[in-house]
């Protein structure tokens, strides 16, 4: 029962969760830089204009492959919610990726197949720290199911901080910040245009920004996995701290530029094994 | 259980057979007869042995029948060590003469001197009959494979001399030794066939006799005649020592010399660091070769090995070594493969890489890792051995195996193009049977304490990724060009990638029936114990992810193809000249797009990490071996 109301309490709520958060994103970066900034609903204005736009398509496969990357997104966020295992959940989000990354190269046109180069870079770059923190939640509690991870006496974050700061560090990837938004970016005029999704417009473009809300609040749900436990009262301490996680990100975002896709790589895989690597060894160590 | 030795003797005869007959048609018909016969035969083996309740058989105990089948095998040594001598001085290759001659003599010696009372010399189990049934269906299929790809390669390839009549009487003989080697429960026998298969894969590797196939195929003998010597120190430890010389007692006793020993011999033939440049190399043959060989079948003859020793080597020095190499060959074979543009090279190295992992499995020897040994070992054996026929039927197509030739191939091969998917889809995407073992692998490297692996598994399953998704994503690009290719790939070609695609899409969905009614029988027999490693719970979640693989892109296909879309022109910042191939280039020119994938070459190249690689494999191992044998002497 539990498990249905989390799931459909997923697929209900994480769009609107994640669009609320973009626009709460969006003007905050503004104020960050001195402006203004558009309305908090904003993004809930572009899905509605993306959705009215003419269907335009460089060719037939596009927006299935954007459909199904939203439906793998939306089926790895089920499987965390409802408190499956979060193993198999990862291995869907990174087989989700695999839709977005086909859809792009399946244009063959320049600028998307570099964003979709790009992208299959900053894969390899995050996947390790998500299956070693799979791994380190086992170590910790001696489950992989979710629903075993969230009815512990204690919180995670204390056994393991590493892994959260570990994936505070390849969250900047997921949510395509600064200084990991290699593969595409908000601003059509640099040099990757807007690479992933260059040749996506109209509903297919508002296919994939919804498909990026669910990953959106599966990061964050993540995020909350370190701090909830069996006390009713870690849930509203877990939303803070995905709040505070996010504020952090934005905060990212605004004051570092893009890097090289090495630096990241390297970057990503040495902090991995600082932090996550670390972490884990001491649990094995303990156990 | 009499038809076993036919099941040996019918490909034999197959392999005399082919090198007489000259005619290529007639050729054709023998190869299938003689494949279609080795089903059947592997079928009724299976019949029977189900008739007789699925139990560990134990066949042949020593009698005057085996004396002479021992004498028979101890000349045919001596009749392969000739045949190494004679090649290897025709090409000057001395030090290969030491290894064969000093391991040859060794076990002549030992059988004279230390001879031993034998209770069974063969053994039908589970594990013997899975290898059996994969050697005779993925082995058969590619015989019949390689009628219609040997005629393309020869129309294709008019520099070299065509000796398709010994190709096939190897690739026959060649199943015929594999029959043996996992049905032989003796030692000796199965030192005997092991060398037959080093041989069979040291001629095909030279098959062209180019300078490259010769220089590769010395490499490949003396690292797998490496491991033979040590197969053959083993065994004479075994008599001398413990005076048995049966694969059981070496396990029962686990004595930790021999242990060793064979393990090394096992590390050698499935190609692990610092091993794998022989596998790499065997490239050069034709690809029949390629998929049989070094890839479903002979490779899988060390990670065999590896799994019967499995239970000896849980928790020992031993272990730890093959645990370690395993998984230190999956990470750095999977990174270099991100390097190649090969289309072949690239299957080799993920061979490579993967059997890092069922090698690493088999090292911590614990039932878990074991069922996720063998499980492995399946998928690998038909997904790869399907992409390396596709691989080759693209490259008699195109008249070349680089994957930048591959752009958009979807459009121009199709039906090729699907099968290339759907073995690249087997071999590391949710749900299918690799990536279910890599989650079951997962665990039980943390249950075991090993958290090294842990780590080597995590990195090696990202870079894994990458070549994979490229390769993928080169194959679907939609990129319309004028080059014209005609498919010339055979009906015989297309039935055997049929049978494999169709058998690694039953495989994904019947995975439950596998695990229950294949797996945990092995996994029970070489134990004693199983307990079902995966609960109720994972297979739920799993069906759910098989569902959602297969039905979500179906589903949106059939929704989306129903909405009108207007199709525009790709973004070229521009200079798009309207047809998406080609743009206006600063010369107000017609330029051809051209689209090439990332290989970081700087970074994962071969040159750069291959020996350093092979150093610290090989320090390892030295290491290792000395502690071993200096533990128990």
């Amino acid at each position: 029962m539990m498990q249905a109301l989390g799931v459909v309490l997923y697929l209900v709520l994480a769009p609107f969760v994640g669009a609320l958060l973009d626009g709460v994103d969006r003007k905050l970066s503004a104020r960050m830089q001195g402006r203004q900034g558009p309305p908090l609903l904003q993004p809930f204005y572009d899905l509605a204009k993306l959705f009215s736009k003419q269907m335009l398509a460089v060719n037939s496969v596009q927006m299935l492959l954007n459909l199904s990357y939203l439906i793998f997104l939306a089926v790895a966020g089920s499987l965390l919610f409802a408190g499956e295992d979060l193993l198999m959940c990862l291995f869907m989000l990174s087989t989700a990726d695999m839709f977005l990354v086909m859809g792009a190269s399946s244009d063959s046109s320049p600028f998307s197949t570099l964003g979709a180069g790009r992208e299959m870079i900053q894969i390899m770059a995050y996947e390790p720290m998500t299956l070693l923190l799979a791994v380190g939640f086992y170590l910790a509690t001696g489950s992989f199911q979710v629903g075993d991870i969230v009815s512990q006496p204690g919180s995670a974050v204390f056994t393991m901080p590493g892994f959260l700061l570990g994936l505070m560090f390849i969250m900047a990837i997921k949510l395509r910040k600064s200084p990991f938004d290699l593969s595409t970016s908000h601003h059509a005029h640099q040099e990757l245009v807007k690479g992933l999704t260059t040749e996506m417009a109209g509903p297919t473009l508002a296919v994939m920004n919804i498909a990026e809300y669910y990953e959106m609040t599966l990061m964050l749900g993540l995020v909350g996995l370190f701090f909830v436990n069996r006390d009713p009262a870690s849930w509203p301490l877990a939303v803070l701290a995905c709040l505070l996680v996010y504020f952090l990100e934005i905060l990212w975002d605004n004051v570092s530029a893009r890097v090289r896709w090495n630096t990241m790589l390297g970057g990503c895989w040495v902090v991995t094994l600082l932090t996550g690597g670390l972490n884990g060894l001491v649990l094995m160590l303990m156990r | 259980m009499e038809i076993i030795p036919v099941l040996i003797a019918w490909p034999a005869l197959a392999a005399v057979l082919m090198p007489l007959v000259s005619d290529r048609k007639a050729r054709g018909v023998i190869a299938y007869v003689a494949a279609g016969g080795m089903m059947a035969l592997a079928l009724a083996v299976f019949g029977g042995w189900l008739a007789a309740g699925g139990q560990t058989v134990a066949l042949y105990p020593q009698s005057t029948a085996t004396e002479y089948v021992d004498l028979a095998m101890l000349c045919g040594e001596f009749v392969l060590m000739a045949l190494i001598i004679a090649l290897s001085i025709r090409h000057r290759k001395y030090p290969v003469i030491l290894l064969s001659a000093g391991q040859t003599l060794l076990v002549a010696w030992s059988e004279i001197a230390h001879p031993v009372e034998q209770s069974t010399h063969m053994r039908l189990d589970g594990l013997a009959m899975l290898l059996c049934i994969i050697a005779a269906f993925v082995g058969g299929f590619i015989c019949i494979y390689a009628v219609g790809y040997m005629k393309a390669y020869h129309a294709h390839h008019t520099e070299y001399k065509d000796r398709s009549g010994f190709f096939f009487s190897m690739l026959f003989l060649f199943l015929a030794a594999m029959f043996g080697l996992v049905l032989s429960e003796n030692l000796v026998w199965m030192y005997f066939f092991w060398e037959v298969t080093s041989v069979v894969s040291f001629l095909l590797i030279g098959y062209t006799r180019t300078e490259e196939a010769v220089n590769n195929s010395f490499r490949a003998l003396w690292m797998n005649l490496l491991g033979g010597f040590g197969f053959a120190v083993g065994i004479v430890y075994m008599a001398m020592v413990h005076g048995a010389v049966q694969l059981a007692d070496v396990v029962s006793t686990g004595a930790a010399i021999p242990v060793a020993l064979l393990a090394f011999a096992a590390l050698t033939k499935s190609a692990q660091l610092p091993f794998s440049s022989w596998l790499l190399g065997a490239m050069v043959a034709p690809t029949p070769s390629s998929a049989l060989l070094h890839s479903a079948t002979m490779v899988k003859a060390g990670v065999y090995l590896l799994i019967r020793l499995a239970p000896a080597l849980a928790g020992t020095t031993a272990g730890v070594m093959v645990s370690f190499i395993g998984g230190f060959t999956f990470l750095a074979a999977s990174m270099m493969a991100i390097a190649q543009n090969d289309g072949k090279k690239v299957l080799a190295f993920s061979t490579i890489s993967n059997l890092g992992l069922i090698v690493a499995c088999a090292g911590i020897g614990e039932e878990e890792t074991v069922w996720a040994a063998v499980l492995l070992m399946l998928f690998h054996a038909i997904a790869k051995s399907m992409l390396f026929q596709a691989v080759g039927a693209i490259e008699n197509s195109l008249g070349t195996r680089d994957i930048e030739a591959m752009h958009g191939l979807l459009l121009r091969l199709p039906r090729l193009t699907y099968i290339m998917g759907i073995g690249i889809a087997g071999m590391y995407l949710a749900p299918f049977g690799m990536l279910i073992s890599k989650w079951v692998a997962l665990r039980s490297f943390v249950d075991s304490n090993n958290y090294l692996l842990v780590v080597f598994l995590a990195y090696g399953s990202a870079t894994t990724m990458l070549y994979w998704t490229k390769w993928l994503s080169k194959l679907v690009s939609l990129h319309h060009t004028k080059e014209e290719v005609r498919d010339k790939t055979h009906r015989d070609q297309y039935l055997s990638m049929f049978v494999h695609a169709a058998a690694t899409l039953g495989l994904c969905l019947l995975f439950p029936l596998v695990s229950s009614r294949v797996v945990d029988p092995i996994v029970r027999t070489l134990f004693g114990s199983a307990h079902a490693v995966l609960s109720m719970n994972v297979l739920t979640t799993m069906a759910i992810m098989l569902v959602s693989v297969l039905f979500v892109p179906a589903l949106m296909f059939v929704l989306t193809r129903s909405t009108h879309q207007d199709y525009v022109p790709i973004y070229m910042g521009g200079a798009n000249m309207g047809d998406n191939t080609y743009f206006v280039n600063s010369y107000g020119a017609p330029q051809h797009l051209y689209l090439s994938n990332w290989y970081l070459r700087f970074e994962f190249g071969m040159r750069r990490l291959m020996r350093p690689a092979e150093m610290v494999s090989a320090g390892v191992i030295l290491v290792m071996l000395c502690m071993i044998v200096g533990g128990a002497v």
